[in-house]
């Protein structure tokens, strides 16, 4: 079978490769620019300074620059500068990456008032979980409603179309000032990031399911009750599902706001912290431990939504 | 057919005027009395159903055919109280209809199973809902999957099902209500030739052993003529009754009678109530399909 049929899986061999080399093409461009010397590279590492006064070992300089001052030296017939070819601080190598990556779990952080990285992740985790958690429990239900009822979707839905709109970092200080400086204004912006929506595609979702189903109930005699727990819920259940992975999505987008309100922490503050410092091969290992989770997360539920909804042939 | 000399429709045996006669002595399940609908849109008020009357005697088999639009499930819809008439109004056994009830079972064209239920679950919902506890509802429900022959299914979801498994599924699932009157929209619609002709016989075998009226839309008349006591025939613009029809073969029926005499006079009939004989628009059509050139080897097929 081609590789290129329209809307036609591909057979299971060529859907695992294929699957492998969506992590491994961006991986292996990033080594072609790291380790290849002539392709990009735009700065040169000094390894020996020779007569240039203001040239260190381990300095980082312009191309350019580097070749002005070796064509100064040669002319004065000085000692040479020496150099390799370099990419800038802001992108480190993949085996420099993986090495902080290791370092950030097994040394300590330089000053005693930082946070191991991986309690910062446990913090932003936490914020997510309970701000994403709040959202549901009251958006799941007010969606359903409002998809369900006319009369609860003409009661919530205009207002929270308007309030959809308003950023939430918006509410920031706001949020400061009422629930203080710690986790909860954090976990108030991640509410307010995801409620607003969810009630809307929750909603959305209820109305897409199947009239004839509910016309079916009728006729085997359910009432509104029935209408409600047997077959409006459980008839969205999957959808619902899936609706909630995405907007988990959505949340730890609002994590970088939320994390840079009141005392600053989690894992958005770890990854400013260190850019600051421009220990960028930190940065990276952060993005990418962030990147593993949330598709270790999303994957995990996944599974679990096989499991939980047998009746579906697809996905 | 037109060179056969067929007999009048309405010439009846004794038998089966004896019958139509016992018929109309059992007492009286539906009524449909006056019944109008109209639907407004932007274009302005649609008639789609124009004063139709119809009596459904107990244990009755009616089936309603039609062109297409005129109002088939428009009616059927009403009847089952998922649509309210803008006049006269629908009795079930005296009482006007209002609103979708378990005396009144459903089967759509569109099979409308509960995917997330299993087949055994699927006929257990209305059960459940008449207030059976969990026990007698599942033991009720395998008697009916037995009866539909898909004990090997029972926990199977719908979605496992081919399209005549389910509606035997929708079938037995609006019977296990016990309901008086099961009305059909183009059940077997969407079934190849071979599955339809399988349910039609599963179908009269269930409605000969349990006492249930059948109300049943279809657009094919070998369905209605085999199926049914009557046939209610309507047509377009506005929906109205056009006949209806004592159809004049011996009950029980069986698939030999397709080629009777009194079966091919029905159906003659009924051909020329649904196709009248002026058709110009599709003569004009047909003429245009002439003038398309035709550039192939073979030049004729005749
Ligand atoms: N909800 C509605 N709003 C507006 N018009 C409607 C509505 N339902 C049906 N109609 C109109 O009423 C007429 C009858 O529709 P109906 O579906 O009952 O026809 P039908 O006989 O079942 O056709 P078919 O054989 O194609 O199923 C059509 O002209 C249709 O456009
Ligand atoms: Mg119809």
């Amino acid at each position: 079978m081609s590789l290129f049929s329209v809307n036609k899986p591909l057979n299971p061999r060529s859907r695992k490769t294929v699957t492998i080399c969506s992590f491994i093409l961006p991986i292996l461009l990033w080594c072609v620019v790291s380790y290849v010397p002539f392709i990009w590279h735009p700065m040169v590492e000094i390894t020996q300074p020779g007569s240039v006064s203001y040239f260190r070992e381990n300095m980082l300089v312009d191309k350019v620059l580097f070749k002005t001052e070796s064509i100064n030296a040669a002319e004065k017939g000085t000692e040479l500068p020496a150099g390799i070819p370099a990419n800038p601080v802001y992108l480190p190598a993949p085996h420099e990456v993986v090495k902080a990556f290791y370092a950030s779990f097994t040394t300590p952080p330089t000053r005693s008032s930082e946070l191991w990285l991986h309690e910062s992740l446990w913090s932003s985790l936490q914020v997510i979980f309970y701000g994403f958690l709040l959202s549901s429990i009251i958006g799941i239900p007010l969606g359903i409603l409002a998809g369900t009822y006319d009369f609860f979707s003409r009661l919530f839905e205009p207002f929270i179309e308007f309030f959809r709109y308003l950023p939430a970092p918006a509410f920031g200080a706001l949020a400061v000032a009422i629930l203080g400086i710690y986790q909860a204004p954090k976990i108030a912006i991640i509410f307010i990031g995801t409620f607003f929506q969810q009630v809307l595609i929750v909603a959305n979702t209820t109305r897409k399911l199947d009239p004839a189903l509910l016309e079916a109930g009728q006729t085997l005699g359910a009432g509104n009750r029935s209408m409600l727990f047997r077959i409006v819920l459980p008839g969205i259940l999957p959808d619902l599902y899936r609706d909630t992975r995405i907007l988990l999505g959505w949340a730890w987008t609002y994590l970088i706001v939320a994390e840079l309100i009141g005392t600053s922490s989690g894992i958005t503050w770890f990854i400013t912290q260190q850019a600051r410092y421009k220990n960028f091969d930190n940065v990276f290992a952060a993005i990418i431990i962030i990147g593993i989770l949330g598709l270790t997360i999303d994957l995990l539920l996944a599974w679990l939504g096989r499991r939980f909804f047998p009746w579906q042939n697809t996905n | 057919m037109s060179d056969l000399i067929l007999p009048d429709y309405r010439v009846q045996t004794d038998a089966v005027r004896n019958r139509f006669a016992r018929i109309k002595k059992r007492p009286v399940t539906m009524e449909v009395k006056g019944v109008s609908k109209y639907f407004s849109s932007k274009h302005g008020t649609i008639t789609a159903l124009k004063d139709i009357n119809l009596t459904i005697h107990k244990r009755e088999f009616v089936c309603v055919i039609g062109p297409s639009g005129c109002g088939k499930s428009t009616l059927i819809r009403i009847m089952a109280g998922l649509e309210q008439a803008s006049e006269g109004e629908v009795r079930l056994d005296g009482k006007a209809v209002d609103k979708p009830g378990p005396e009144r079972g459903m089967v759509f064209q569109g099979y409308t199973l509960f995917p997330w239920l299993s087949v055994k679950q699927n006929i257990m919902f209305g059960l459940r809902e008449s207030g059976y506890n969990k026990g007698s509802a599942e033991a009720e429900a395998r008697q009916w999957i037995e009866l539909i022959g898909l004990s090997r299914f029972e926990n199977s979801y719908p979605h496992q099902l081919s399209g005549g498994m389910k509606q035997r599924v929708a079938i037995a699932r609006a019977l296990a209500n016990k309901p008086k009157v099961l009305l059909m929209d183009e059940p077997f619609g969407a079934l190849d030739a071979q599955t339809r002709s399988k349910m039609q016989s599963h179908l009269m075998e269930i409605w000969k052993n349990i006492d249930v009226t059948v109300f049943f839309i279809t657009h094919d008349l070998d369905e209605a003529i085999y199926l049914a006591d009557r046939i209610l025939v309507l047509k377009s613009n506005p929906g109205e009754v056009q006949e209806i029809i004592e159809v004049p073969i011996p009950q029980p029926r069986h698939p030999d009678q397709f080629l009777t005499a009194e079966f091919l006079a029905t159906k003659k009939h009924l051909e020329q109530l649904i196709h009248p004989a002026n058709q110009d628009d599709d003569e004009d059509h047909l003429n245009l399909i002439r003038m398309v050139p035709v550039n192939d080897d073979v030049g004729s097929v005749f």
